[in-house]
């Protein structure tokens, strides 16, 4: 068992206040993801939890045993780090066994795990290799096999992919799911890339300057996103704002049309839709055309309405030139509604 | 103009700037020691490796770069470790520990007799603390150990500092993250310096390595500060032979015996720390 509890984190750089009041548990073999923009603060996150980094306040705990005051091997846990750190002067054997070494595990016990992991990772035949003599990619795996021989509680992992190539990314983001569903390790993963995180992810925590925004499973963070940063900050193209005020007894006025709304006291809501849950209708919002852009499986309208840019996803087979005007509908139930001073979602 | 070409056309001034002033005078040298005026001939090396000084002057300049080097090496490392930790502060400090390096080595002898000397600060301190009631001649035939002693520390202050400067470099191109995936995978700070920091310093300990071990067989005025005739050198040799004896062939034979032994360490050296193909940072 192998649940990770982060109570009250808190670190400063100095005068700067990295991580704030950071609450956050990890189920035993979940995959978490830490999503954000650069410099909101995982990777710091990550560090406090491997021990490279020292909280300034709070608690850390895996498996039921407080590990914030312990060295980083005491911890039980492996790190892959964004720029592989695979040692250069050490054969790619050598690297995956590194740990083992340390741990000063006999010879052919040694052996049988490197062969393992670097089989389980396809890179059995690199093992008499340096790092320098391996792609990115393959140094990506090595990596990976390195974290993996040491049969970890937690294997952490800060953006493992962000310096590989597309298409490579996207082999190895299905390739690390599964090798880690397999491991039954629990699993923290950093990144700033949305689809990675959503295609990974058992859970995704939205993380904005040092606050972790909302914590919950992809689909949910996606359809509910708790606060306006996550509903703007996931998805592409973004999700769609406009202004919206009250038109008395849970009715709101957007853009000139009425709405069913929550039955908030409040001078203006923010009013929030996907794109692709917009359809041409009779009745709706009235859009101004002005760019668009045919993608092959949708078209992408980028609009008008009420003076504020709005994004449409339609059906590709639709003929929409620019400067034409559009009456769109948004499906009722997609609907979000923000509160523009606690910038939180209104039920 | 043709950018093959233009490499070569840039470094030909240097190249010819080495040809005259550096290759053509070490063919002139090689010459004399080859030859007895007109003929070719091993005798110059006959004569020099019989005279009875020098087994007693190969062995005293191989002992004490033997008993130098390595000092200077683990003294080196250990201030170039402590001064990458360093967070402020760091440049005064290398300034301070580099400068000795601005000193010749002339003057670091005459400073290090000056502390060893009769009437110098070792004894002036001794006696002060009641330890001898009058001063001792340290630097003499009966002392031979104190002499060398003398000589290797004064070669250790003067010197290190030219390795700490290589090795401070070369420490600050390992990246820090091979530092910290080698502290979660175990490594205690001890086993990092021995298996990142050593491994990865090779290219920086070569260099290091290679200069001092070629200095130290040139050891010369230090050694005539302090030592004088008493601890006969290679070097203070081959001053003898051209400017007491005016043997000048004996004297290039000594010069070439000492490029012959500078090249076979340094290739050793090079071979010992190689760094494989594949490996490098
Ligand atoms: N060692 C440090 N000293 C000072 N500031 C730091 C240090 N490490 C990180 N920071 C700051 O903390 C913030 C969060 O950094 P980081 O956790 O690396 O962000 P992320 O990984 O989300 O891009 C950034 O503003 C960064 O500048
Ligand atoms: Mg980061």
């Amino acid at each position: 068992m192998a649940e990770i509890q982060i109570k009250n984190v808190a670190k400063s750089f100095g005068a700067y206040q990295a991580l704030h009041d950071i609450n956050l548990t990890i189920a035993d073999q979940e995959f978490m993801v830490l999503l954000g923009a650069s410099g909101c603060g995982k990777s710091t996150l990550l560090r406090i939890i491997a021990g490279l980094e020292t909280a300034t306040a709070g608690e850390v705990w895996i498996g039921g045993r407080r590990i914030d005051h312990l060295s980083p091997k005491d911890r039980g846990i492996a790190m892959v780090f964004q720029n592989y750190a695979v040692f250069p002067h050490l054969t790619v054997f050598e690297n995956i066994g590194f740990g083992l070494r340390m741990q000063k595990l006999p010879n052919d016990e040694v052996t049988r795990r490197v062969e393992r992991v670097a089989t389980l990772m396809h890179i059995e035949q690199l093992l008499k290799r340096y790092s320098g003599e391996l792609s990115g990619g393959q140094r990506q795996r090595v990596a990976v096999a390195r974290a993996l021989a040491m049969e970890p509680d937690v294997i952490l992992m800060d953006e493992p992919l962000s310096n590989l190539d597309a298409l490579l990314r996207m082999e190895m983001r299905a390739e690390l799911k599964g090798v880690l569903a397999e491991s039954k390790t629990t699993a923290i993963y950093v990144t700033h890339d949305q689809v990675e995180a959503m295609s990974m992810a058992d859970r995704i925590s939205v993380m904005h300057q040092g606050r972790i925004v909302q914590a919950a499973s992809p689909i949910e963070v996606y359809r509910n996103p708790s606060a306006e940063f996550v509903a703007s900050f996931i998805g592409n193209p973004p999700m769609n704002f406009l202004k919206a005020t009250p038109a008395g007894d849970g009715k709101w006025s957007v853009a000139g049309q009425v709405m069913d709304g929550p039955r908030a006291d409040r001078p203006h809501l923010q009013f929030a839709i996907r794109p692709e849950d917009i359809q041409p209708a009779e009745q709706g919002l009235t859009a101004t055309a002005k760019v668009v852009e045919p993608l092959g499986a949708h078209l992408l309208v980028t609009c008008e309405v009420d003076g504020s840019l709005f994004r449409a996803v339609l059906d590709s087979d639709m003929v929409v030139r620019p400067g034409e005007t559009l009456t769109l509908a948004p499906q009722a139930d997609r609907v979000r509604w923000f509160d523009p001073e606690t910038t939180k979602a209104v039920a | 103009m043709n950018a093959g070409i233009l490499p070569y056309v840039l470094i030909l001034p240097v190249t010819l700037f080495l040809c005259v002033f550096f290759l053509y005078p070490f063919v002139l040298v090689a010459q004399q020691a080859f030859s007895d005026g007109s003929n070719f001939t091993l005798e110059n090396f006959r004569e020099i490796t019989s005279h009875w000084k020098f087994p007693i002057s190969l062995k005293n300049t191989l002992l004490l770069a033997a008993a130098v080097v390595p000092v200077q090496l683990a003294l080196a490392l250990l201030m170039a470790t402590m001064v990458t930790r360093m967070q402020k502060g760091r440049d005064i400090v290398l300034y301070i520990w580099t400068i000795p390096l601005g000193i010749s080595d002339l003057a670091a002898g005459i400073i290090w007799l000056a502390i060893f000397d009769q009437s110098g600060f070792l004894n002036s301190m001794m006696s002060g603390m009641g330890l001898i009631d009058k001063p001792l001649n340290l630097l003499s035939y009966q002392n031979p150990g104190i002499v060398f002693l003398a000589i290797a520390l004064a070669e250790i202050w003067r010197a290190t500092a030219i390795m700490l400067v290589i090795l401070v470099a070369g420490i600050g191109l390992i990246p820090k993250e091979y530092y910290e995936a080698a502290e979660v995978f175990g490594a205690s700070p001890w086993k990092r310096f021995l298996r990142i920091t050593l491994p990865l310093l090779r290219p920086s300990l070569q260099t290091a390595l290679v200069l001092r071990v070629i200095l130290a067989f040139e050891i010369f005025a230090v050694v005539a500060a302090l030592g004088g005739t008493l601890f006969p050198v290679l070097m203070g040799e081959t001053y003898s032979y051209q400017f007491d004896l005016l043997n000048n062939r004996a004297a290039a034979a000594m010069a070439l015996i000492i490029l012959a032994i500078s090249i076979g360490f340094t290739l050793i050296i090079l071979r010992v720390l190689r760094v494989p193909k594949g490996a490098s940072i």
